[in-house]
């Protein structure tokens, strides 16, 4: 995939193993939501179950997938899909983790920059 | 020729199985001095429970779980024991038992209980490597390690035995098939529909079925390789097992001459045609009928021992038999009739097909005659109980097949059991040989407080489940738990339910939520948004001062410290203690709520006030300028205390009779930052008027003239329950210390997810007021436990926040174009 442009969004751990925490993009209702699961895998979805939109940032990660913490939708992270008997998907974002620093695929020409310290 | 000892009679015992050291155990509590005894067991082992060889082949208990007698209760009991050396002859006229290697031994009086051998089909192949029955210990090991080589098993036999076989071997990990000749399983135990259940169920484990399956031949050259079925269908298999059934093994005792027909053939009195023999078990018939299972069987225990203990009166008869199923999470039970004989008979069916629940009762002439129960079977026990008593139900039949619960509450007679009366000999449970004077033995020594413990402890109640009750009223009777039949699985993870792992959280001292895992068998190496939370809650509960808690595994409310909204954003409640405020903090909450443009103020049910609409990113600053003015988290948001709600009480009502604002803060100040179960109301009343709504909350106190009355296990929520009275008090320090145990006791019995109201409902008042009230030691222990664990959780989860902790929690990971 020649061409593709990554963006840096932070190092490995700054995210907690079976956690994960929120890239904000140019569109502030699309939020990224980035997971790092127990053995240290990375994936990274748009942040809103199919369901009702919930944040699934703020889920209980187990395994490969996260459970949406408004109404416990199972989704898979490797592939964005809801775990049957529901139906739904959620957009995911390519990742790659080179020496402990995370790189998202980028949509189109941006830039990153942390936030201010709160 | 082995001389008598101590001019005692002697008794010699053929048989180290269950009939027969039932039998002397029941013999030695009657005349423990009368004979000189020597047992004789042709298996290697103590006498063990057979019943639970399944659970030993599951890997669910080792094999010394299941011994019932250790070698040194022979010691303790002054009986010889020679294992490993079958008896190859009786001499009926010099009255000796001839044994391989050890030479002859005198009796004065011999007992039979030599059992049963595996019923083997008439087919080719039965020599093969791979080929095993199901019936002791070396067949088990056979087992096993034929499970840890190969891959495919095939269990003849779709019977209870052969089922259990099944099962343990797929635990083991194999590939299992049952080949079963009748159309449904267990056909002799449950109707048709309960035993397609039942295939269905099993089938969804993984366990394939060929019913209506003749098998013509094991195939294979010198190791089973397959099975070949009469309709030409073909099993591969590398182990065979063997579960069609048994036969009476009464080869010694037709060899010696005994009357025999398909068992060896015993009157009520259980002697043989030789009056200086008895038999007893699996080999015997008795008015036709041959044995197989344990109620009839330990009923002739009784009966043999008390005649060898010189009781002419003991007569035999059959009492009810029943049957249940020993696979984790599939439950069965059957009794007496599987179906009505003829158009006299009444059979009453409840059939839920979605939730997988059969249940059919069968009446004769207005008594129970039979039972068959699919996916819940608590009532198993109660229906036999019926049978036995022979109950007249019709003032309750139309409730009879909805359980115990709702029949008593109908007019069922309420069955009480009398413990205090119960003598210290008497067999509580059958299946294990406990004896209530072994339960209290265990109870009092080792501190036992839960039916799980004394299962674990005893083994009582730990197999067939039927004594549970009479388990749990000793436990009362003691002061112990009365717990909970049922415990169902936790989630799809385990097939442990939470009383058992709270149980072996503190029994096998597991304290992170890794070690629970491992050690209880977890089958997902994450567990899931189910069981983390409630292993978290549970470590922490247990292990106060040294448990970390794992943020990853609360739910989001708990891990932020705010409740997440349907938008994603957050609501924010200070405490506000008793529901008092005052003109700071609310100018605080009023400057807060500008300042960060929240869009809505609200006043809660719990008398606090409600910031809604608040992104994440605000929190640790909105929580930062609460703080200023004094105000803490309200942990709105957390399973623990939520509000102690108050009316105004005696200070300013005109018909307050106490300080019930007062109190409630008091209560508040004690209780507040404590994890619960699930969240816990509280409210104080001032008078019986009871404005503070206290009869619907998980405490409530009602304060009257002559002091408090608390009251506990109410719900407002979507099934309202009105509390249970638990005791009228004087002072407010007793009120503390009762609300404090009564939270603790709480705390740490009832399961996750579960409210006061469902949890009292469960256990019962009257346990929980033995616990709590009764019982002023217990109190004090709960009290003092409560208390400790409070300093270790009370500091404001919002000032620690405020001031950097978890920063990441708060800050997203980065910002993009």
């Amino acid at each position: 995939m020649a061409g593709r442009r990554w963006i840096e969004v932070g190092r490995l751990d700054e995210i907690p193993r079976r956690g994960s925490r929120r890239v904000r993009g140019p569109d502030a209702d699309l939020p990224i939501a980035v997971f790092r699961t127990a053995d240290d895998q990375v994936f990274a979805l748009v942040d809103r179950c199919p369901h009702k939109g919930g944040p699934l940032s703020e889920g209980i990660v187990q395994g490969c997938a996260v459970a949406c913490p408004l109404h416990g939708w199972v989704i898979h992270l490797d592939t964005g899909e809801a775990e049957a008997p529901d139906e739904g998907q959620v957009s995911i974002i390519a990742v790659k983790v080179d020496e402990g620093r995370i790189w998202l695929a980028a949509p189109e020409a941006c830039s990153a920059r942390k936030p201010e310290a709160a | 020729m082995t001389p008598a000892r101590n001019g005692k009679e002697r008794l010699v015992v053929v048989g180290n199985g269950m009939a027969a050291m039932r039998t002397v155990e029941e013999l030695l509590t009657r005349s423990p001095e009368r004979y000189d005894i020597t047992v004789i067991g042709a298996e290697p082992h103590p006498n063990y429970n057979r019943i639970m060889l399944s659970s030993v082949l599951a890997g669910e208990k080792t094999v010394d779980e299941v011994v019932i007698n250790p070698r040194g209760w022979y010691d303790e009991n002054g009986v010889t024991l020679l294992t490993g050396n079958p008896v190859t002859a009786i001499d009926r006229v010099a009255r000796t038992v001839s044994l391989a290697g050890v030479g002859d031994i005198s009796y004065d009086r011999l007992l039979l209980g030599t059992g049963s051998k595996p019923l083997a089909p008439p087919i080719p192949g039965l020599q093969l490597t791979g080929v095993h029955a199901f019936r002791d210990i070396a067949d088990v090991d056979a087992m096993i390690a034929a499970s840890e080589r190969h891959r495919r098993a095939v269990v003849i036999g779709g019977g209870l035995l052969g089922l259990e076989a099944a099962w343990g071997l797929k635990r083991r990990g194999m590939s299992v098939a049952v080949v079963h000749l009748m159309s449904t399983l267990m056909e002799r135990q449950l109707d048709a529909t309960a035993g397609e259940l039942l295939q269905r169920d099993l089938d969804s484990r993984g366990i394939a079925f060929f019913t209506d399956g003749q098998t013509e031949e094991i195939l294979g050259n010198d190791k089973a390789e397959g099975v070949l079925l009469a309709d030409g269908r073909q099993i591969e298999a590398d182990l065979v097992v063997l579960a069609i059934g048994i036969r009476p093994n009464i080869d010694l005792a037709r060899a010696a001459g005994l009357d025999v027909n398909r068992g060896l053939l015993v009157g009520d009195d259980m002697r043989t045609s030789d009056p200086n023999i008895y038999a007893v078990g699996e080999c015997i018939e008795h008015n036709g009928q041959v044995f197989g299972l344990v109620a009839p069987i330990w009923e002739q225990a009784k009966v043999c021992g008390a005649r060898l203990a010189g009781n002419d009166e003991a007569v035999y008869v059959p009492p009810p038999i029943f049957t249940s199923l020993k696979i984790t999470g599939v439950d069965v039970f059957s009794a007496g009739a599987l179906a009505a004989a003829d158009e006299a008979d009444e059979e009453i069916t409840l059939h839920d097909a979605r939730r997988g629940i059969y249940k059919k009762v069968i009446l004769r002439d207005d008594r129970v005659v039979g039972s068959v129960l699919y996916g819940h079977v608590v009532d198993g026990p109660w229906y036999v109980q019926l049978m036995r008593e022979k109950t007249d139900v019709s003032a309750f039949r139309d409730q009879l097949v909805f359980g115990r619960a709702f029949a008593e509450r109908a007019g069922a007679p309420v069955s009480k059991i009398d413990i205090a009366a119960m003598p210290d000999a008497e067999q509580v449970c059958d299946c294990n040989g406990v004896s209530k004077g072994r339960i209290c033995e265990a109870i009092r020594a080792k501190g036992l407080t839960t039916l799980d413990a004394v299962r674990a402890h005893t083994k009582a109640s730990a197999s067939c489940g039927s004594c549970t009750a009479k388990v749990e009223a000793i436990l009362a009777h003691l002061g112990g738990a009365v717990a909970h039949r049922a415990d169902p699985a936790m989630c799809k993870c385990t097939d442990h339910g939470h009383d058992a792992v709270r149980h072996a959280i503190r029994e096998r001292e597991l304290r992170t939520i890794a070690a629970v895992r491992e050690a209880l068998g977890w089958r997902t190496p994450d567990g899931c948004q189910k069981c983390r939370p409630a292993l978290n809650y549970f470590l922490l509960c247990a292990w106060p001062e040294t448990y970390r808690d794992d943020a990853q595994s609360r739910f989001v409310n708990e891990r932020v410290h705010a409740n997440i909204q349907k938008d994603g954003t957050f609501s924010v409640v200070p405490r506000m203690w008793g529901g008092l405020t005052n003109p700071r903090e609310l100018r605080a909450i009023a400057d807060v709520a500008e300042k960060y443009a929240i869009p809505t103020v609200k006043v809660t049910g719990g008398q606090r006030i409600d910031l809604l609409g608040v992104k994440k990113e605000q929190l640790p600053d909105v929580w930062g300028d609460l703080n200023k003015a004094g105000l803490v988290s309200g942990h709105a948001y957390a399973k623990g205390l939520r509000t102690v709600k108050t009316c105004v009480g005696s200070e300013w009502c005109r018909f307050g009779t106490q300080d019930s604002t007062g109190l409630g803060v008091k209560i508040e100040k004690m209780c507040w930052g404590s994890w619960t179960p699930h969240k816990v109301k509280l409210a104080v009343s001032g008078c019986p008027r009871n404005c503070a709504e206290a009869t619907i909350k998980d405490i409530g106190v009602v304060c009257v003239e002559a002091g408090y009355d608390v009251v506990v296990g109410g719900n407002g929520g979507v099934e309202v329950r009105v509390t249970d009275h638990l005791v009228r008090l004087s002072t407010e320090a007793e009120v503390l210390e009762h609300v404090g145990a009564f939270l603790q006791l709480y705390r740490e019995e009832a399961r996750y997810l579960e409210r006061t109201a469902p949890w009292v409902a469960r256990v019962g008042i009257d346990y929980v007021h033995e616990r709590v009230v009764a019982d002023a030691d217990n109190r004090r222990a709960l009290h003092e436990r409560f208390l400790m664990s409070q300093r270790m959780v009370q500091s404001d989860p919002w000032a620690e926040r405020a001031a950097g902790a978890e920063a990441h929690e708060y800050r997203a990971l980065a910002e993009v174009g």
